[in-house]
């Protein structure tokens, strides 16, 4: 042991230990201290250079500044009756701020939420190890990749890093929410810490992985800050078919003069609509809706998946999620209970089944995994076989590894393993032991059954198999009909062999297994998906899990994963459960469906405010056309001003929606579009029409026109 | 609406179904370098023009070479065309005397800008005339220069449409195919063989085929009537074929020389859409999924059957002003009724307001009665079928290239409302799409907007060059909003490559030949461009498989989602700009107001 | 693009030869050949000399000829200038122009009563339609018989057996050619 040079004690405060029960607190929608936020924001975002990133808003904005121009040169030069003008700038104004407020909504839900994880960033200082073998105390952020600390119980981990020495249980419930404290210790894939967690027994020596600034919290508080946030690919393309019909309604209302001015010219009578009733047409017919709420959208699409305890390293993982063609579910822990029980011994011929319980026993003592456990409680159900005191004997224990498929342990020379049929009918051939036929037939026959069959050998010997039992998770069979329903094909990935696999995934219901599957099958079974165009998505928490994390185009991590799986991932689960890759799947879509369903809506809209506007602009010069004015509007002004008060007014009532997204079910492409036409598309056609009326008639209730 | 109205469109639209598979069928194999019952005959040639011309048959394209073949024989034919009328005087097959200056009797002088505007036309399959063919051009130039360009131009669309195709088809190629032999073969094996029969069918029902002078007749009372006749069955067949619409005579397919009876009549509307229609079989067959291309045939004739019937019962129900007068607009007691201003007897209004429907449903052009005499709602349909892009059926290739990038929006829009990156036959339809679908339908919103608010209000002096007659309005036929309507409809016409034209306007004038002109441009290559683009893009992508999840674009949902998409971004454009014309024309010709020639005011 | 050039004024050079010369060349000799009357318009000829064409309408004034319609081709019936009138449903002029027409053929047609068939007072889209309908020939038939002092029942006779029907119930519109009508008219009752 190193001798300790003794730190200053670590600085804890109240805040450190009065973190949050989960990272993201379900916050209601209007926060009374994030609304005080977003409304100050608004404001903010009215300079220009903001709104010209966003070509819908920029060109409301810059009629506002007209009309506002327009009504001041009025005011100045002494022209009565400025009402009708002053009201139309005002709202044309409120616009702007409305979507602002939206996108400052959004914003602000991820601020607050930043600034709750950055109080748990306090600097604490740091153990660092030197190349002499003494400890120096440093400050955790002058830390870089590479420099070894030791952590002691009450230290706060000073960085992201592995453990190289040592096992210590660590609260990691800044990160995860959960208080139940974790194990971590060194060599496997329980090595992972993050910084910012904090050591509560035991004492680790921890290899630091990440340079300042650059750790999984400040990475996470830049995501759910925003600052990192790129526009994704598919907001983009939407970007410019906004800007599209934007430029289109540009022309049509540009246009509309001249073509006054013949109309007026012709029936020599009336006058060419006014530069304010031109502005506000424009504003009414520009796509303001989708517009002001589309970068919402995106940042409340993140903000669901934080919601829901992952973290997303960026939008595209979230949009990409709803394309997903095909989910690889790990079988163990994803689609079963992850406990498989031992439930009988079955012996070879000429082999005593209380031989094959012994040895079953022996080899799984260090086996601390369900599995494990389960075969040394049955075993001592059965023959009052006790748990021997391993350390007694000469015992080397032999884990299982992915490859080996295989665990045991060597013991008085023995070696006594058990595992995988074909890996244990291997390493009897490797031992020049006899081969069993009668061991593959017991196998198969429980493998049929969705039974687990665990052989068991001793040295050359083959003794019998164990039969573990399978339990598939409550709902799984139907959480997999959804998921069939979406045109997503489900994919179970297991160890197991291919008649134990094929079993369990008929009971689970999923589309297609791949049986002992090792993790180059799973990254070949992923190119050959993508090869064929499908989008591919799986969890993962183990190194040898990361080529295939990577590969695919959404990869969960699990956080209790190495710090290799949840580089090459671009999500990570912070409460490390695999099953929620499907919930992730469904935001992915219902960003998708909240994006779209605005923007029908949206265009819908103007089919009412023609109906509204057209009339009044031209009722001077052609009465004729008060036959398009179907909702009876009291004047052309009331006409003009309501379709503007209703464009401003809709993004307001949008918020909530574009905050909490469109409700997404589980079913069908045809049907889902089915019923989102009808609300968002011909409810967006038909929602104005007693909207603008009752506008008008509060206008002139008000006397306001 | 009569029964026998009814029955006519009825049995129309059957046979067009009728023929769209066979004829279909066939392109796809010509496209895909499949052998044909005709090839025996036309493989040989097929293989000299190769030879004639360098042209490698085996190498492909990538899209922008494609467009740059594209761009390069549009460039020559222009040229060709605009020296073939500059020089007629001096060219053969011209008995009539037709040159660049003092003309013979009433002709017209074919001056640099009309020469510029019909060869931009002709080049463009727009086929727009400022001139009356009988009164311009000699024998030569309708058939050197005019016929042939009813051919290549055509074949060159539906090159575009089938690069478009292929797109689709293939899966991460860089190439679309070859320009030269796309166009080659559509008019060795597709073009020229259904011309050839349609020309002699045509002939032998009254069109008249020869090069001799204009007939002089002495009529019944007396005066001596001057018949203009020509090789008019040769060019009337590619005409209608290749949705050209240019006539040999100014009146087009009225001339009853041009369409002498309802039963070539039926026949040229039939020859209007029926490549168009097969190509939608085509378009299913080479993306490996008939039910693709029926979906599209059935957005089509939704749209078609909605237009025509509006078109053909405003017709029928007449004009109420003249009825005031004391006419019969009923149809009864051996007498058509309804608004006959303009219409043909032997067509009736039935088969005039189908073939107003047909013409600019496709991007033809051609009429068999007179646009600008419609009813208001009548007059309606055809311009707001232009204002859409045409397509519905559309021009040869246009229509198809032009339906897609239409399927491109309504897939980005209402794809994200399935929950997934939208696609469209396994495509990812992403930013390069969606920009260049964009840019398509703004370029000719554009033109038709922009352009039209230019002459609304410009103003030039009196007997001037650019306009001789004055302000732009000056040279209008009509008055109030039916005129706005005639410079609306000239500009829709020629930026979308139509040709038919609310024909009161008088438009050969430099000013409005010019812009016209371009109009013709930005529309031709402003939406095969960016088509061509597209083309390119999808070739590259991976093919996403069909699940469930995938948004079906086929079956009754999608049909009306692609029919609401063309319907709504066409009506969201022009609206404002339709209610200036013929929808307040509408309104005011039931509450009786007429309009009668007045001087402008000083545009102020 | 120099090789794209000289390979489209090739083509453009082989397809003028293919489509401009040799199709229509060879249409116009097989037409010639096959469709001798059609293919060079139809026309009629009167003791040798061409009195006009079966397609192609002539102006008639005189009372004892069925008159066509209004045509808008040059000064009216001018068969090398085709058009319409090309006036829309709210212009003046139009509306002038049909309150004249139903003004002279009420003068000259003091006997019929009943409303106008709508193509009578209309102008065709050519201003060549051959063309009138059967209810407008009727409404000039007894203008025509007592122009020429025969019975109106033989005048009527005569148009019923002129009138063009309607093909398999949709194809066409009833009606009678005016020029082969008064040439009937000619040939029985003598041109006078």
């Amino acid at each position: 042991m190193p001798k300790t040079v003794i730190a200053p004690e670590p600085v804890f405060n109240d805040e450190t230990r009065l973190l949050p029960k989960k990272l993201v607190r379900a916050r209601p929608l209007f926060d009374r201290e994030i609304l005080r936020r977003a409304i100050r924001e608004s404001f903010v975002k009215l300079n220009p250079l903001a709104v010209a990133k966003n070509p819908v808003m920029f060109v409301v904005e810059v009629g506002a500044a007209l009309t506002t121009i327009l009504l001041a040169h009025n005011v100045i030069s002494g022209v009565q009756g400025n009402g009708f003008e002053f009201q139309i700038t005002l709202w044309l104004w409120f616009t702007v701020l409305f979507a602002n407020f939206a996108e400052a909504m959004a914003e602000a839900r991820g601020k607050a939420q930043a600034d709750t994880l950055r109080k748990t960033k306090t600097d604490s200082m740091a153990k660092r190890l030197l190349d002499n073998g003494n400890v120096e105390a440093v400050p955790a952020s002058r830390l870089r990749s590479g420099d070894l600390v030791i952590c002691a119980a009450g230290d706060i981990i000073p960085g992201d890093g592995e453990v190289v020495e040592g096992i210590a249980t660590v609260d990691e419930s800044v990160i995860t929410g959960e208080s139940a404290p974790v194990i971590r210790e060194s060599g496997g894939d329980r090595s992972a810490v993050t910084g910012g967690t904090k050591v509560l027994s035991d004492q680790i020596k921890i290899q630091i992985t990440s340079n300042p600034g650059e750790t999984f919290l400040d990475r996470m508080i830049a995501l759910v800050e925003g600052a990192e946030r790129q526009k994704t690919p598919n907001e983009i393309a939407l970007n410019i078919l906004i800007a599209g019909l934007t430029l289109i309604f540009l022309l049509a209302v540009v246009t509309l003069q001249p073509f006054a001015v013949y109309a007026v010219n012709s029936a020599g009578k009336g006058s060419v609509p006014s530069v304010v009733v031109l502005i506000s047409l424009l504003v009414c017919l520009i796509p303001t809706t989708i517009g002001g709420l589309l970068s919402a959208i995106g940042i409340a699409g993140m903000d669901r998946v934080m919601q829901h305890n992952v973290l997303a390293m960026s939008g595209k993982a979230v949009e990409a999620a709803g394309d997903v063609n095909t989910l690889l579910l790990d079988k163990t822990g994803t689609i079963t209970l992850g406990n498989r029980q031992a439930v009988e011994f079955l012996p070879c011929q000429g082999i005593e089944e209380s031989e094959l319980a012994d040895v079953a026993q022996l080899a799984s003592l260090a086996d601390e995994t369900p599995e494990g456990r389960s075969i040394v409680v049955l075993a001592k159900e059965r023959f009052r076989l006790r748990g021997r005191e391993v350390s007694h004997y000469q015992a080397q224990f032999i884990p299982f590894s992915a490859y080996t498929r295989m665990s045991g342990v060597n013991i008085d020379g023995r070696c006594l393993r058990k595992g995988a049929t074909e890996a244990i009918l291997n390493f009897v051939k490797e031992q020049h032991g006899n081969h069993s036929p009668e061991l593959l037939e017991i196998s198969e026959r429980i493998s049929r059954t969705g039974g687990t069959p665990l052989a068991v050998a001793d040295g050359g010997r083959v003794l019998g198999i164990v039969h573990l039992k399978d339990i598939v998770k409550g709902g799984m069979h139907e959480r997999i009909g959804h998921l069939r329903a979406m045109g997503i094909r489900s994919v179970m990935i297991t160890g197991d062999n291919p008649l134990t696999a094929a079993a369990i995934a008929s009971e689970a219901g999923v589309d297609d297994f791949l049986a002992q599957a090792t993790p180059k099958d799973k990254l070949e079974y992923i190119r050959k998906e993508q090869a064929a165009g499908r989008l591919i998505a799986m969890t993962g928490d183990g190194t040898n899990d990361a080529p295939a994390l990577a590969q695919a185009d959404v990869g969960l991590a699990m956080n209790t994963g190495t710090s290799a799986a949840k580089e090459a991932g671009n999500m990570v689960d912070l409460d490390s459960n695999p099953t929620k890759l499907i919930e992730v799947v469904a935001i992915g879509k219902q960003l998708l469906i909240t994006r779209g369903a605005l923007t029908t809506f949206s265009i819908a809209n103007d089919v009412a405010k023609y109906f509204a506007i057209i009339p009044a602009m031209f009722a001077s010069t052609y009465p004729a056309l008060e036959y398009l004015n179907i909702m009876h509007l009291h004047s052309p002004q009331s006409a003009v001003l309501a379709a503007v008060i209703f464009n401003a007014l809709i993004i307001i009532a949008l918020v909530p929606l574009a905050l909490r997204g469109v409700k997404y079910r589980p079913v069908g492409a045809a049907s889902l579009l089915k019923r989102n036409l009808l609300i968002y598309g011909l409810g967006g056609i038909l929602a104005p029409f007693p909207g603008i009326w009752m506008i008008n008639h509060l206008l002139v209730w008000l006397h306001l026109v | 609406m009569t029964p026998s109205g009814v029955l006519y469109i009825v049995v129309f639209f059957l046979v067009l179904l009728a023929v769209t598979k066979p004829l279909g069928l066939f392109m796809a194999h010509v496209y895909e370098g499949k052998r044909t019952f005709l090839h025996p005959l036309l493989r040989p040639l097929e293989r000299l023009i190769y030879r004639l011309c360098g042209i490698r048959e085996d190498s492909e394209q990538r899209w922008t070479q494609y467009a740059a073949s594209l761009l390069a024989f549009s460039l020559v034919s222009f040229l060709f065309v605009y020296a073939i009328q500059r020089l007629q005087g001096f060219l053969p097959f011209n008995p009539m005397g037709f040159s660049t200056g003092h003309p013979p009797g009433n002709a017209t002088p074919m001056t640099p800008d009309l020469a510029f505007n019909t060869a931009v036309s002709f080049m463009t399959n727009t086929n727009w005339q400022a001139y009356g063919g009988e009164t311009t051009l000699s024998y030569f130039v309708q058939m050197l220069a005019l016929t042939v360009q009813n051919f290549v131009s055509a074949a060159a669309g539906i090159a575009v449409a089938i690069a478009l195709i292929r797109g689709f088809a293939r899966k991460q190629m860089d190439t679309l195919g070859n320009f030269w032999v796309d166009l080659t073969r559509g008019t060795l094996y597709v073009m020229l063989p259904l011309c050839f029969v349609f020309a002699i069918f045509l002939c032998a029902r009254g069109v008249p085929q020869t090069l001799e002078p204009y007939v002089k007749a002495k009529t019944l009372e007396g005066p001596t009537q001057t018949i203009a006749v020509g090789p008019v069955a040769s060019q009337e067949a590619p005409k209608m074929l290749g949705t050209n619409g240019g006539g040999f005579f100014n009146a087009n397919s009225a001339h009853p020389f041009e369409n002498p009876t309802p039963l070539t009549n039926f026949m040229e509307i039939l020859a209007i859409l029926a490549i168009s229609s097969g190509l939608t079989y085509t378009f299913g067959k080479m993306v490996g999924d008939t039910r693709q291309g029926w979906g599209l045939f059935a957005a089509m004739a939704v749209l078609f059957f909605a237009g025509v019937f509006v078109c053909y019962g405003s017709e029928r129900a007449g004009n109420p002003i003249l009825a005031h007068l004391g006419i019969e607009t009923a149809a009864a007691r051996g007498q058509p009724g309804g608004n006959m201003e303009g219409k043909e007897v032997r067509f009736g209004i039935a088969s005039s307001a189908l073939w107003a429907t047909a013409t600019t449903d496709a991007s033809n052009g051609s009429v068999n009665s007179m646009h600008d005499s419609y009813t208001p709602l009548g007059g309606l349909i055809p311009m707001f079928n232009l204002q859409t892009d045409e397509v519905i059926f559309g021009g040869t290739g246009s229509g198809l290239y032009g339906i897609l990038l239409y399927a491109v929006v309504g897939v980005f829009i209402a794809g994200l409302m399935v929950g997934r990156t939208p696609e469209y036959l396994g495509k990812k339809i992403e930013q390069k799409e969606v920009k260049m679908a964009m840019v398509a339908i703004i370029v000719t919103a554009f033109a038709i907007l922009v352009f039209s608010a230019l002459c609304s209000v410009a103003k030039f002096p009196a007997h001037g060059y650019w306009n001789p007659p004055g302000p732009a309005t000056a040279n209008l036929a009509n008055d109030g909003p039916h005129g706005f309507s005639e410079i609306l409809y000239a500009f829709s016409s020629a930026s979308e490559n139509n040709g038919s034209a609310f024909a009161g306007i008088n438009v050969n004038t430099p000013w409005y030949n010019l812009l016209l002109g371009l109009a013709m441009l930005i529309g031709r290559f402003g939406f095969m461009l960016p088509a061509l683009a597209i083309a390119g893009s999808l070739a590259t992508k991976k093919k996403v498989p069909v699940t469930s999840g995938t948004l079906p674009t086929y079956g009754a949902l999608w049909v009306g989602l692609l029919v609401a998409t063309i319907v709504i971004v066409g009506a969201l454009t022009f609206f404002p700009a339709l209610s200036l014309g013929p929808i307040v024309e509408q309104f005011l010709m039931h509450q009786g107001k007429t309009f009668s020639m007045l001087i402008f005011p000083v545009w102020s | 693009m120099w090789k794209q050039l000289s390979i489209s004024v090739r083509l453009v050079i082989v397809m003028t030869v293919l489509t401009g010369f040799l199709y229509p060349g060879i249409v116009t000799v097989l037409c010639q050949w096959l469709f001798p009357t059609t293919a060079n318009g139809s026309l009629i000829r009167v003791n040798g000399r061409v009195v006009g064409s079966s397609l192609i309408g002539q102006n008639f004034t005189k009372p004892e000829y069925f008159h066509p319609r209004p045509s808008a081709a040059g000064g009216g019936y001018d068969a090398s200038n085709s058009g319409g009138s090309n006036y829309g449903p709210t212009n003046q002029k139009l509306i002038d122009r049909v309150k004249n027409s139903i003004a002279e053929f009420r003068k000259a047609n003091p006997d019929y009563k009943g409303p106008i068939p709508a193509d009578l007072v209309t102008a065709s889209a050519s201003g060549l339609d051959p063309d009138i309908s059967p209810a407008s020939a009727e409404a000039q038939a007894p203008r025509v018989a007592q122009a020429r002092g025969v019975p109106l029942g033989e005048i009527n006779q005569l148009i019923r057996a002129h009138i063009k029907g309607r093909a398999a119930g949709f194809l066409g519109v009833p009606r009678v050619n005016v020029l082969e009508l008064n040439l009937e008219l000619d040939r029985q009752f003598g041109h006078r």
